[in-house]
């Protein structure tokens, strides 16, 4: 599904955001990557989202190699990628439905269905009755909610997001990480970039751990979770 | 293909309801558009206009083709018959008898025509020619002077080849000013489209980082720029329209005091879908070059 060989990225002002990262995640897996601010791993999934290219590595992304990828190429690479931004990115001057809607009509579902298959997600995430709140009127977990339905709603096998619990309380969190297992439970890859502790307590995830931009560890799903503060010492990168 | 059609539906409906939901500035862009598109239609249709009206009232365009003072009946029937197969345009026999009797109803004639011991006018066709050029002219004037019993072919030729060079120089005039205000409309839309890719950049962002190729983002902002042209070459045609009909009552009076008829020409079906459709494609074109520039920020 991901996999990431000796990958760098290297910004223009010289900051080095990822060292030779090397990882695989497979299909049907679900992995957080996790580190502290500036850890790298916003810029790991801006890579495998294509909104950047890595400066040197390779980075296969539901088979297709990013780096030879077309500029054409990638918006077909997106849509069947799910995103979850931790800034939700919606569109406040339209309201719930209308945000979801809103891959359907890059694909070019007809509009009954569109409209069908935009409240089938609404309803997976809880949002059916706030159809037509405008974004504005919704709770951070709730518009955090409506991203995910936006995300989904293409019928994505693959699931990222990035950060998508930051500033949003503990109950709402809960709600937002319980969506990503429910798809993850369906047979979704999903790929969940966090720092939030929380996050890794409750389950047994696999965690990639990123510190400085260098894959620190790499837990294997279904070994104990590390420590929120602490680094890991399971599974071990490639 | 109905997915094809389907996309192209959305982005039309987007693009009306992206000019719908700033009527004001819709309207002034359109008024801008119209009144660039106006000015140029109007001076051809003035032109058209004052060809027809000059060549109405002044009868330039005629020639006139005056028999010898012997020319029988039978002559007469044989310069007709050569100016039916010749398809030269329309034409009329004047006899002397009818000319004598114009010259002595003119002003001051009366007199002088009674004083004549007999008629000294010849019999005449006058020639209307379909192609009014000054070469075609010449030539239908020399061929008509070689014909038997022809004494004199009339044709005021410098006049007509001054009307002609005017006209010319009018046409170019008018042509220069269009391709002026065709440039100015595409600047417009190129502007418009510029502000409306601003206005919607939250849009577009989040479009491209869902998955959307170029065409779905540029489509909506080149019918955007299109029914803009098509409605400001309208708009145009209302303003060609409403001047014509304003024009039209002094005009024919005009040309009633100068002895003719004269009635003003409006836009014509084919004027009128020139407008229009000239307008839509300059402004799908300012359009296409705006979203060019200003996509790329958006990778």
């Amino acid at each position: 599904m991901i996999t990431a060989s000796a990958v760098c990225k290297r910004y223009a002002e010289g900051r080095e955001a990822l060292k030779d990262v090397s990882f695989d995640i497979a299909d049907g897996d679900f992995a957080y990557i996790t580190g502290r601010s500036g850890a790298g791993k916003t810029t790991l999934f801006r890579l495998f989202a294509a909104i950047e290219r890595p400066s040197s590595g390779g980075i296969v992304v539901n088979g297709q190699n990013l780096a030879a990828l077309g500029r054409k190429a990638v918006p077909y690479l997106r849509r069947n990628i799910g995103l979850v931004f931790q800034d939700q990115k919606l569109l406040f001057d339209r309201n719930a439905l209308a945000n979801v809607l809103l891959p359907l009509s890059i694909v070019g579902l007809p509009a009954r269905e569109a409209e069908r298959r935009a409240l089938a997600a609404l309803d997976k995430v809880g949002l059916l009755d706030r159809a037509k709140a405008m974004p504005v009127a919704l709770s951070g977990g709730e518009q955090q909610r409506l991203a995910i339905a936006r995300a989904v709603v293409n019928r994505p096998s693959l699931l990222l997001a990035d950060e998508p619990t930051a500033n949003l309380d503990t109950d709402s969190a809960t709600d937002i990480l319980g969506i990503f297992r429910a798809f993850h439970q369906v047979g979704v890859t999903v790929v969940v970039a966090t720092h939030d502790p929380q996050a890794l307590a409750d389950v047994k995830p696999r965690v990639l751990r990123l510190d400085s931009g260098r894959l620190l560890s790499d837990s294997p799903l279904g070994a104990a979770p590390p420590s929120a503060g602490g680094l890991a010492t399971g599974g071990a990168a490639r | 293909m109905s997915i094809w059609f389907g996309q192209h539906r959305a982005a039309l409906v987007d693009a009306v309801r992206r000019l719908a939901s700033s009527p004001l500035n819709s309207a002034l862009s359109l008024l801008v558009i119209g009144i660039a598109l106006a000015l140029p239609a109007a001076g051809w249709l003035a032109i058209d206009n004052l060809r027809a009206a000059v060549g109405n009232v002044a009868q330039i365009q005629q020639i006139s083709v005056f028999l010898t003072t012997d020319a029988s009946a039978r002559d007469i029937a044989d310069i007709e018959k050569r100016l039916r197969s010749s398809g030269i345009g329309r034409f009329r026999f004047v006899p002397r008898d009818e000319a004598l009797k114009h010259l002595q109803a003119r002003e001051g004639m009366a007199d002088l025509v009674a004083g004549l011991p007999r008629n000294p006018l010849p019999d005449a066709f006058v020639v209307d020619a379909e192609n009014a050029t000054p070469v075609a002219l010449e030539e239908a004037a020399r061929t008509f002077a070689d014909w038997p019993k022809v004494e004199h072919v009339q044709l005021d030729s410098a006049w007509v080849r001054r009307f002609d060079a005017f006209l010319r120089i009018a046409r170019l005039a008018v042509g220069l000013l269009g391709a002026l205000f065709a440039a100015g409309l595409a600047a417009i839309t190129f502007n418009t489209i510029r502000l409306q890719i601003l206005a919607h950049a939250a849009e577009i962002e989040v479009a491209r980082l869902i998955g959307a190729g170029d065409d779905f983002v540029r489509r909506p902002f080149q019918y955007y720029g299109a029914l803009q042209g098509m409605l400001g070459g309208l708009l145009a045609v209302g303003m060609v329209a409403g001047g014509g009909a304003l024009l039209a009552g002094p005009a024919g009076e005009l040309a009633t005091l100068y002895g003719g008829s004269f009635a003003l020409r409006g836009p014509s079906p084919l004027e009128i879908g020139a407008l229009a459709g000239g307008g839509a494609l300059l402004g799908w074109l300012g359009a296409q070059v705006s979203v060019a520039l200003h996509l790329r920020r958006f990778g």
